[in-house]
């Protein structure tokens, strides 16, 4: 019940030490528990997505990292420094920065101001304003703008921009998808690949499924703050991430006597199992979660019903997924 | 004629007003903190003005020299204290303990500095006169000297906050404290700066009020404050150009409240705050409250 430990050690070790460590985190809210023992390791140039329903306490998890929640217990290392007990600014200032849940830009600022406040106390690096404006193509001339009459992505776009001239080690990217089109969040996440070139790590939380299997080196599900998944897009099917992500019991072991075994669900099976004494009350059948018809894992969904699109989403994710 | 004369007295008298209101305004657009004891904060600046000139010998037009960043620092160490540890709780909080402020200020003067009145006396003729316009204007040049003073201390934050660097930085943590700190921000140290900020224009008002009349323990609670809270709220909060435009209309209806019956003066100010309250909450310059 305790302790998700990541299971088979895996190749990820060659990239040297990890970058960011996460060990038994506990966050409560209030009486909540939010997050259970939650440990995770993020490698130098990783792309590592958290993924999970609603509630499930991913942004808590990211938000802790940052250091907007104190943890119950668990500790955050980052590039082998305790960070558990240091405050927010000085986390940014080290390299760890995060593009909040609803972009939470400076509204009655310009967006070059916003970009400027990020810049103020940022770490010596690649990302300077002029190439926030160069990887963004129509921030330039719009930057007198207030930032508060922009759409939905161009704010995203400068949320993205005002995180990035920080020159974060850690970028933690929070929801990018919440409240935008989806052609919209293609277009943002395409942006990924030229952030990654300069060498920087990606943390990322997001509902967005097939989006994230797209873009991510390393997964992991969490579900009423526990981790229910974790592996390589590639070592992962669908089946099994809709077990975890939405935890269901039966299909999660039928998950993990598949071939990829080395995704770890044994983990999954097993919390569920304490989980229905004592948690909130037993899960819904998969028939309820699509009755709630939650457009962002219709991807995934369907990949247990039409395994043809599930097939694609897969070999999507292998083809794109930056393995090596 | 009488009425033209109300006018500009009402004018200069404005300008006092709204260098009293300022920091209030200020404080509150940055952390929504309402400061109660920015009364008391102002009369404290004035006995620290009282002090120094006794000490230095300084001329009392310039004492605000050394009094300004007395009380920016005595601002600062108050708001990373006393305000900040009111602000963790709740901004509920931060009434409740600037009012402990001012009661605890009010009281220290009186068991310290006694319940007499001061005042900042000028030696300077030509400060203490007044130029006359036509037969029944007279303009008083220390009046027409505060209401400078009021403008470019307005046009100075104005532009400290638009183009330097903290005063962006109080900008953005004014709209999003945590966003900032997600900057690397350490909102804390901004606050503590829009507060000296804040402080140095409260020394100021301090300083003018006892150069146009006097100051007691309590006048910080009885008229600065009170003016100043009527000032902000007639301009609209949040806005500095509206404490002026605030400030001014308050002189002005006091001018001509008091020209209708003498003693009526206050009375029309205070009818001017409640009628603009009812009609246009958000103030004169203010816009409306998004929801």
């Amino acid at each position: 019940m305790n302790g998700f430990s990541p299971s088979a050690p895996d190749e990820r070790e060659g990239n040297g030490n990890p970058l960011l460590e996460i060990h038994d985190l506990t966050v409560h809210h209030g009486q909540l528990r939010a997050l259970d023992h939650i440990s995770l390791r993020v490698f130098p140039g990783e792309v590592y997505a958290i993924i999970g329903a609603n509630g499930a306490g991913k942004s808590t998890l990211l938000r802790t990292i940052a250091g907007l929640h104190r943890p119950t217990e668990g500790t955050i290392l980052f590039d082998g420094k305790n960070m558990t007990r240091v405050r927010p600014e000085r986390r940014a200032t080290q390299g760890i920065v995060m593009v909040p849940e609803g972009r939470r830009l400076f509204g009655s600022l310009t967006v070059e101001e916003n970009l400027q406040v990020g810049a103020t106390y940022a770490r010596k690096g690649p990302w300077t304003i002029e190439r926030v404006y160069e990887l963004f193509g129509w921030m330039k001339d719009r930057r007198s703008q207030r930032s508060s009459q922009l759409s939905g992505g161009e704010q995203q776009s400068v949320a993205i921009g005002r995180a990035l001239v920080a020159n974060p080690r850690v970028l933690l990217l929070d929801e990018l998808s919440l409240g935008l089109a989806p052609v919209i969040v293609q277009r943002i996440y395409a942006m990924l690949p030229q952030i990654l070139a300069t060498g920087l790590t990606v943390l990322l939380v997001e509902q967005d499924v097939s989006q994230v299997l797209r873009v991510a080196s390393h997964i992991q599900c969490l579900l009423e703050g526990r981790t229910t998944l974790e592996g390589k897009p590639e070592d992962v099917t669908p089946q099994q991430v809709e077990a975890a992500y939405f935890g269901l019991g039966p299909a999660a072991s039928d998950g993990s006597g598949g071939s990829s075994g080395s995704a770890a669900s044994d983990g999954s099976g097993g919390s569920d199992g304490s989980d229905g004494s004592g948690g909130p009350g037993p899960l819904g059948p998969p028939g309820g979660y699509g009755g709630a018809g939650s457009p962002p894992v219709r991807g995934v969904g369907l990949g247990g019903v039409a395994p043809s699109e599930g097939e694609q989403l897969c070999n999507g994710s292998t083809t794109s997924s930056r393995g090596s | 004629m009488q009425w033209v004369n109300d006018i500009i007295q009402g004018i200069l008298t404005g300008g006092l007003y709204a260098l009293f209101a300022c920091g209030l305004s200020l404080l509150f657009g940055v952390m929504k903190v309402i400061n109660l004891a920015h009364g008391d904060l102002a009369v404290i600046g004035g006995y620290v003005a009282l002090g120094v000139i006794a000490v230095t010998h300084v001329p009392v037009l310039w004492s605000f020299l050394i009094v300004v960043p007395i009380m920016a620092v005595l601002g600062y160490a108050l708001q990373r204290t006393v305000i900040q540890a009111a602000l963790n709780r709740s901004i509920l909080t931060t009434l409740i303990v600037t009012f402990g402020l001012s009661v605890v200020i009010e009281n220290g003067l009186l068991q310290f500095a006694s319940a007499n009145s001061h005042s900042l006396g000028v030696n300077n003729s030509i400060i203490t006169s007044s130029f006359s316009i036509g037969s029944q204007i007279q303009v008083a040049y220390l009046l027409l000297l505060i209401l400078a003073v009021a403008v470019v201390v307005i046009l100075g934050l104005q532009y400290f906050l638009s183009a330097s660097r903290y005063g962006r930085l109080i900008r953005a943590v004014a709209d999003d404290q945590e966003a900032a700190q997600m900057s690397g921000v350490d909102y804390r140290h901004v606050f503590g700066i829009a507060a000296a900020i804040a402080f140095g224009t409260v020394a100021l008002a301090g300083i003018a009020s006892g150069l146009t009349s006097q100051f007691s323990p309590t006048t910080g609670t009885d008229t600065i404050l009170l003016f100043a809270f009527a000032a902000v709220v007639i301009g609209g909060i949040g806005s500095l150009w509206g404490t002026l435009l605030g400030g001014i209309v308050l002189g002005v209806a006091q001018q001509i409240g008091s020209q209708i019956n003498s003693s009526d003066g206050f009375l029309a100010g205070y009818i001017v705050f409640l009628v603009v309250l009812i009609l246009r909450p958000q103030g004169l310059t203010g816009r409306r409250a998004q929801s």
